[in-house]
């Protein structure tokens, strides 16, 4: 399915399915992919979400209908054979529970030990659907049913910058301290969101992020390097 | 150079914004009002695009160590160079030592200040805008505090200028938007389509650059105010689960998980930003090729808007 929708007199919405699954947000990133290297006249920026592509365009450059039939017809050829191989981006994550402020409740909530819980959580490769809410926000698809929770009855008001959390299918990571719904297992030490930096942010949309289990020690010693300009994450 | 003596309340440095960086949840950033913020430009002779400052409520009061050439747009603040009063919308030309200053603004909300040249911040990700929230851009990601000192880029000082009498705005206290509709306006009973274009809505206190929430009749959705969250247009009007409309503007997040049932139109966008608390916003649903006649034409006027002074 293909659904186009104004969104304003500068931007329209492209929907490519009604659900958070892999398949279709592929075809939202190859879609958007394919903007890019057709460089689509009169488009200015592109904004991808689960099933939905939001282009942002020039009226002057390009009118509505004509825009519409070019999107149309690139939808067509928008599949996972269009797209580029993703990055896998290792972070270090520590789960103990001074810095995963949930991760016993949801072990006990799961009625699972601590270990099995991040052997669960960090025995996955996560895809990142798309990247928004704050600057440089993962929205991370590629969860064990195992250890799907609902989200919190109460969210925080503050989350710790670097904190990752689950709820629901997803697991995102906090960049910036924000009010946040999701249960917190571990925080990673890596920054996400960089304002001074060169290049301020760390993931894209399509990227594979693994988590690597680290003790509190190997944490510190790390958020040390990061500190000090001297940590580059690996990616490969 | 110039110096901060009193920043206001809430000033920041902004160009015409940050593009491309929504896919990574960097809002654009810019002008509120872009139509003040455009002229401010044009009558100190600068690009577009050059940075200048968006002041909130009251400007700042400042002096420059060159002579230079200023002016202020947009709300009305009440100007006043070494304590004479001063026109909004006109080129100004100062010497080293004056200090300009501004009242609050009687009508509007944002003010405009540009100066020759431009201000010379360093660019982040292409833009010199402020964004507050992600503390980027601008001075040092923040908005201006007294005793920063403004670097400014060399030019030439512009011949005088103003903008004509009738190519000014008006700040009513009930303003008129266009709308178009969609996304997801199928998501509302016919009813609850008919009250949001049809009543008056009050700007709330509990607005800013990133949105603006109005309080006023209650917005019925068919079923469920919660969507798969997508990407948040500019102007776009959400409408969460109390049927109250929230309006996303420059610094807005780059998506959301409630239900859109229209954007404002970018040209009225500025117009929107200039309302004050406890005033009233309409919106009237157009057409998109409607609404892009309309954009052509207001980005005619703008051209046409500015003559050079006898």
């Amino acid at each position: 399915m293909i659904r186009l929708l104004p969104a304003g007199d500068t931007a329209v919405s492209v929907e490519l399915g009604d659900e958070i699954t892999e398949a279709v947000n592929t075809r939202v990133r190859a879609l958007e992919f394919l903007i890019q290297t057709e460089r689509v006249q009169g488009v200015l920026e592109t904004v991808p979400s689960f099933r939905a592509l939001l282009v942002y365009y020039d009226p002057s450059l390009v009118g509505y209908d004509a825009l519409c039939a070019r999107l149309e017809s690139l939808a067509e050829r928008a599949t996972t054979a269009a797209l580029p191989a993703s990055r896998v981006v290792e972070l270090p994550c520590c789960y103990e529970p001074e810095l995963g402020l949930d991760v016993d409740a949801a072990a006990e909530r799961l009625a699972m030990s601590r270990d099995e819980l991040v052997g669960l959580h960090a025995g996955v490769e996560y895809l990142v659907y798309f990247i928004g809410f704050t600057p440089g926000l993962p929205y991370m698809g590629g969860m064990p049913d195992r250890i799907k929770l609902p989200r919190l009855e109460t969210p925080r008001v503050k989350v710790p910058v670097g904190s990752v959390g689950i709820g629901g299918p997803q697991c995102c990571i906090y960049p910036i301290e924000s009010p946040g719904g999701y249960w917190l297992l571990g925080r990673t030490p890596v920054r996400l969101y960089d304002p001074a930096a060169s290049e301020p942010i760390l993931l894209r949309p399509g990227d594979r992020v693994a988590f690597r289990p680290v003790s509190r020690a190997e944490y510190d010693e790390v958020a040390g390097a990061v500190e000090a300009g001297r940590y580059a994450p690996v990616i490969r | 150079m110039i110096s901060i003596l009193d920043p206001g309340p809430l000033t920041t440095v902004q160009d015409l914004g940050r593009p491309g960086q929504l896919r990574y949840g960097i809002p654009p950033s810019g002008p509120m009002d872009r139509a003040a913020f455009l002229l401010a430009n044009r009558l100190v002779g600068n690009d577009d695009n050059a940075a200048a400052l968006e002041c909130t409520i009251q400007g700042p009061r400042f002096s420059s160590d060159r002579p230079c050439a200023v002016a202020v747009t947009g709300a009305e603040v009440g100007l006043t160079v070494n304590g004479t009063a001063a026109p909004l919308w006109q080129t100004l030309f100062l010497q080293p030592g004056d200090v300009v200053r501004m009242a609050p603004a009687k009508a509007g909300v944002r003010a405009y200040v540009a100066v020759a040249g431009g201000i010379d911040v360093p660019l982040v990700l292409g833009s010199r805008s402020t964004y507050l929230r992600g503390r980027m851009g601008g001075v040092q990601g923040r908005q201006l505090v007294k005793g920063d000192t403004l670097a400014l880029v060399d030019g030439p000082l512009p011949r005088g200028a103003r903008v004509a009498t009738g190519a000014r705005p008006v700040y009513g206290d009930e303003v008129t938007v266009h709308v178009v509709l969609g996304p997801q306006h199928a998501r509302f009973t016919q009813a609850g389509l008919e009250t949001l274009l049809g009543n008056a809505y009050e700007v709330t206190p509990n607005s800013d650059r990133m949105g603006m929430r109005l309080r006023g009749p209650r917005i019925e959705h068919t079923a469920g105010h919660d969507i798969i969250s997508d990407g948040m247009p500019l102007g776009g009007i959400q409408i969460p689960g109390d049927g109250q409309p929230i309006v996303l503007l420059l610094d807005r997040q780059s998506a959301g998980g409630y239900t859109k049932a229209a954007a404002v139109c970018s040209f009225d966008v500025g117009r929107l930003a200039q309302v004050k608390p406890g005033h009233r916003v309409r919106f009237t649903a157009i057409p998109v090729d409607d609404a892009h006649r309309r954009r052509t034409a207001w980005l005619a006027s703008l051209d046409a808007a500015i003559e050079p002074l006898t």
